[in-house]
């Protein structure tokens, strides 16, 4: 199984690869989707965590940090260089001196604090403050105690020195879409909702509400000979099957593909060719409430991950889009253990642990789930007779998907499904099982253990990344071995590309995001596109 | 008949008073929040400081007495309040958006009009001919076909196969992309109308005066446009405000499916992001949009038959 994820993934970077060839051309209009819902909420996309306004981010905007997706790790997006303390919490930044915004302003250090500053002030509740909370000072700023953010100082226009609170990769929340970077010298605020201005390779040209955005290539963009393109129209199209039919008429560039499609793109010819394929971040799973009297006991938690034919889930119902779960760190992660197997399907070891527990004849458990195909009442129905057999009844609980956030952070379940975000940054992603995280923030599960405490604090101090690694994978294997929750499986996510489309990444953070400024299309697009 | 519009428009009121209060309980009581929709697909660990932060921006930790005093205030500011995504006023969003609605249900009415209202009197005129077998096979089919269904079916003949329409978008607000989604509306009214001119019809064509008329030795063209059209078109006009009253409530599944920018998707959208504020501006607007098309319907009908005005 384990060389089979391995195969996988590496299929999945050899899929990208072929995207990825030489003889880059300039020119053209790309149409690109925006999937996530029939509109986009916002175009200030500091105000916005949804992925929906990503697709703007990556045209018009830039942060401090980008996602490398081939790397697969944060590198410098808006700085040259960096400079780090010996105890790795004061860097020293050297910005871009070519950088500059659609408006003309050059950038400095003032707009990064600014717009920090910005997102982290208390009036505007911008979900972008967590992540800029990892700056000293910037908690004190937020709660309305500090005029400034102490550990922002300007050094001269293009030298910024932050000083971060603790001993952290600031690479993962300083390249978050909510904290991009915005020029100082905007005197009206409500305009980057109507005008955005960024630091992107493509300036804002037009947005038809619930249509589509189009952005137009920006002469001064601070990568030389980039963009490729010359215009982008992010067209926003929540249905699978109308974008199903655009896109076998040639009328979009780049299609996100559910599981349904997925199969059916597999067995055809021009299609098939033409998928990118990634484990993306992401852990479905179904979480246990310990205060629910049986899920107090890890044997009954081992019991239904034993019981349950998570392969044959994911072939027959996810159409085989997505991997079998292992453990909460997914296969992209650094801290992800190859040796480490998945639960095994073995109803008879169920069995066993039940009795153990002192759950011979069963119980009945309720699980709150969204209508979501992949990981909502489908699934759920899928393990009702898996788990009859060992003698545990389920019932299904169905909620609408807001209901769903509100019902499990108000810990107002026995159990849920659930896709949650696993990565990239393991140190990040195993923080919901660390007991010092409350239940409302991601610690669902409620899920507390001494060494699983001991060797997560003993990550966060460690500066060295092999090893921090290596801490954060036992901690991540004592998560499995103690089974808070049903692990399911991690999103394979696919995109189908027109065959004239080059340049597309595998981005595991999010495979619909993509670096529009890499992309460039060849001379067999349609003419509408050239 | 002043009086008679008079009494009609004012009746608006109390209904609308009444729908925005019950919209307001509705989405009182149901489950879910907007802050909570913020991670509702998983892709972000909940953050309950900025949980608290968004609930006290919105005031949504206000009593739900003091949250309706205000929104009853501001209602009857004529104000719609302010989007919890967009942060913009709910008008202004919906202001964006209404034209593209207005042009889906009005082209989706004229098709209706203009292809159902005339199969309809052809299938009356002509009862158990082939015309009238097939106009009512079509019409119960229109009728009984899932709009969504029917969206894809026209999509993959008339953009895959033929490739003679765009399958998707507003493009630049030109005809050849209204076309798919207006035909796609217009064809459950179109059916609707196609029945119920034919029944008004037939109705009529059965009636003493009809008889009287060709008796008096009038011409066939000459009672069907004096008598038969005059006498059925309350009933037309009756079916016809209903659905086109209807049509901007109904085209939210359209708009969603051909990506078309009315106020139907910002209502799906805000429902599942529980942006109330836009729920209750959205919902009001097209209840507004009914009452007011069948106000018109009434007055149309006093003019077409006295008979009406004087009750």
């Amino acid at each position: 199984m384990l060389k089979r994820l391995t195969l996988a993934a590496m299929l999945s970077l050899g899929v990208a690869g072929g995207a990825l060839a030489a003889g880059e051309r300039h020119g053209g209009t790309l149409v690109f989707t925006a999937p996530y819902g029939s509109s986009f909420a916002t175009l200030d996309v500091q105000s916005s965590p949804n992925t929906q306004e990503e697709f703007i981010t990556q045209a018009i905007h830039r942060a401090l940090y980008s996602w490398d997706a081939v790397q697969n790790k944060p590198v410098l997006e808006l700085a040259t260089s960096e400079d780090v303390s010996e105890d790795g919490t004061v860097h020293t930044y050297h910005l871009r001196e070519n950088a500059v915004f659609h408006n003309g302003k050059p950038l400095t250090a003032d707009d990064i604090i600014y717009s920090y500053k910005r997102i982290a002030n208390p009036k505007n509740a911008f979900p972008g403050a967590s992540f800029i909370a990892v700056i000293k000072g910037a908690e004190d700023y937020t709660a309305g105690k500090a005029d400034e953010i102490s550990g922002l100082k300007k050094i001269d226009d293009h030298t910024l020195e932050i000083t971060y609170a603790s001993t952290i990769n600031p690479g993962f929340p300083l390249m978050q879409n909510t904290t991009v970077i915005y020029p100082s010298d905007v005197e009206d605020e409500a305009e980057f909702g109507k005008n955005p201005v960024g630091l992107g390779a493509f300036v804002f040209k037009e947005h038809v509400p619930g249509s589509r955005l189009v952005v137009e290539k920006f002469d001064k963009y601070y990568e030389e000979g980039k963009p490729y393109l010359d215009r982008i129209n992010i067209v926003l199209m929540a249905e699978d099957a109308a974008r199903d039919i655009a896109f076998r008429n040639k009328e979009i560039d780049v299609s996100i593909l559910g599981p349904t499609q997925y199969q059916a793109y597999q067995g055809e010819d021009g299609l098939k060719d033409h998928l990118l394929e990634v484990a993306e971040v992401y852990t479905r799973n179904i979480g246990f409430n310990p205060a629910f009297e049986p899920f107090k006991d890890r044997r009954v938690r081992q019991a239904i991950n034993h019981a349950i034919n998570a392969p044959l889930i994911i072939e027959r119902l996810v159409k085989s889009k997505a991997y079998p779960a292992s453990g909460w760190v997914p296969i992209s992660s650094p801290a992800f253990d190859n040796d480490k197997a998945p639960y095994a399907y073995d109803p008879d070891k169920a069995q066993a642990l039940l009795a153990e527990a002192g759950y011979a004849d069963g119980f009945e458990f309720e699980v709150t789930a969204s209508p979501n195909e992949s990981w909502g009442v489908p699934i759920v129905e899928a393990i009702l007779p898996m788990l009859k057999k060992v003698g545990i009844t389920v019932k299904p609980k169905p909620v609408e998907s807001s209901a769903l956030g509100e019902a499990v952070t108000t810990n107002n379940f026995q159990a849920f499904i659930w896709s949650n975000l696993s990565g990239p940054d393991p140190l990040n992603a195993l923080r919901c099982y660390y007991s010092k995280t409350p239940q409302s923030a991601c610690n669902y599960t409620s899920y507390a253990s001494p060494e699983f405490d001991k060797l997560y604090e003993a990550a966060k101090q460690e500066r060295d990344p092999a090893k921090q690694n290596d801490l954060l994978r036992q901690a991540n294997n004592i998560v499995q071995d103690d089974a808070p929750v049903w692990f399911f499986n991690y999103n394979k996510a696919v995109i189908a590309y027109q065959p004239w489309v080059h340049g597309l990444v595998p981005n595991a953070t999010e495979l619909a995001i993509q670096p529009y400024d890499e992309i460039w299309i060849d001379d067999k697009a349609p003419a509408s596109r050239q | 008949m002043l009086r008679f519009t008079l009494r009609r428009t004012l009746q608006i009121i109390p209904t609308v008073v009444v729908v925005a209060m019950l919209i307001f309980v509705i989405f009182s009581v149901v489950p879910g929040t907007f802050a909570a929709s913020l991670f509702a697909d998983g892709k972000r660990a909940a953050d309950p400081q900025m949980i608290a932060r968004l609930n006290e921006e919105f005031g949504l930790n206000k009593p739900l007495m003091e949250r309706f005093a205000t929104y009853v205030t501001d209602l009857a500011q004529f104000d719609l309040g302010t989007s919890f995504r967009t942060r913009q006023p709910v008008i202004d969003l919906i202001n964006d958006r209404i034209w593209a609605s207005l042009q889906l249900a009005i082209a989706a009415m004229a098709f209706a009009l203009v292809v159902g209202v005339p199969l309809g009197f052809l299938a009356a005129l002509r009862p158990g001919s082939v015309l009238d077998t097939v106009t009512m096979i079509g019409a119960v089919s229109g009728l009984s076909m899932p709009q969504f269904w029917l969206g894809l079916l026209m999509m993959y003949i008339f953009a895959l196969q033929l490739n003679w329409l765009p399958s998707f978008g507003y493009g630049d607000g030109s005809f050849r992309n209204l076309i798919l989604p207006a035909v796609t509306l217009g064809v459950t009214p179109l059916a609707l109308l196609a029945r119920t001119t034919r029944a008004g019809v037939l109705d009529v064509l059965n009636a003493d005066f009809i008889r009287t008329a060709h008796s008096k030795g009038m011409s066939e063209a000459k009672v069907v446009r004096w008598h038969v059209a005059r006498n059925a078109l309350v009933l037309i006009v009756t079916t016809l405000g209903l659905q086109f009253g209807s049509l901007i409530g109904q085209a939210v599944v359209i708009e969603k499916l051909f990506a078309w920018p009315g106020i139907g998707s910002l209502l799906v959208d805000s429902v599942a992001s529980r942006d109330i504020p836009v729920v209750q501006g959205t919902i009001l607007i097209i209840v507004l949009w009914f009452l007011v098309i069948n106000t018109a319907v009434d007055l149309i009908y006093a003019a077409i038959d006295p008979r009406i005005k004087q009750e």
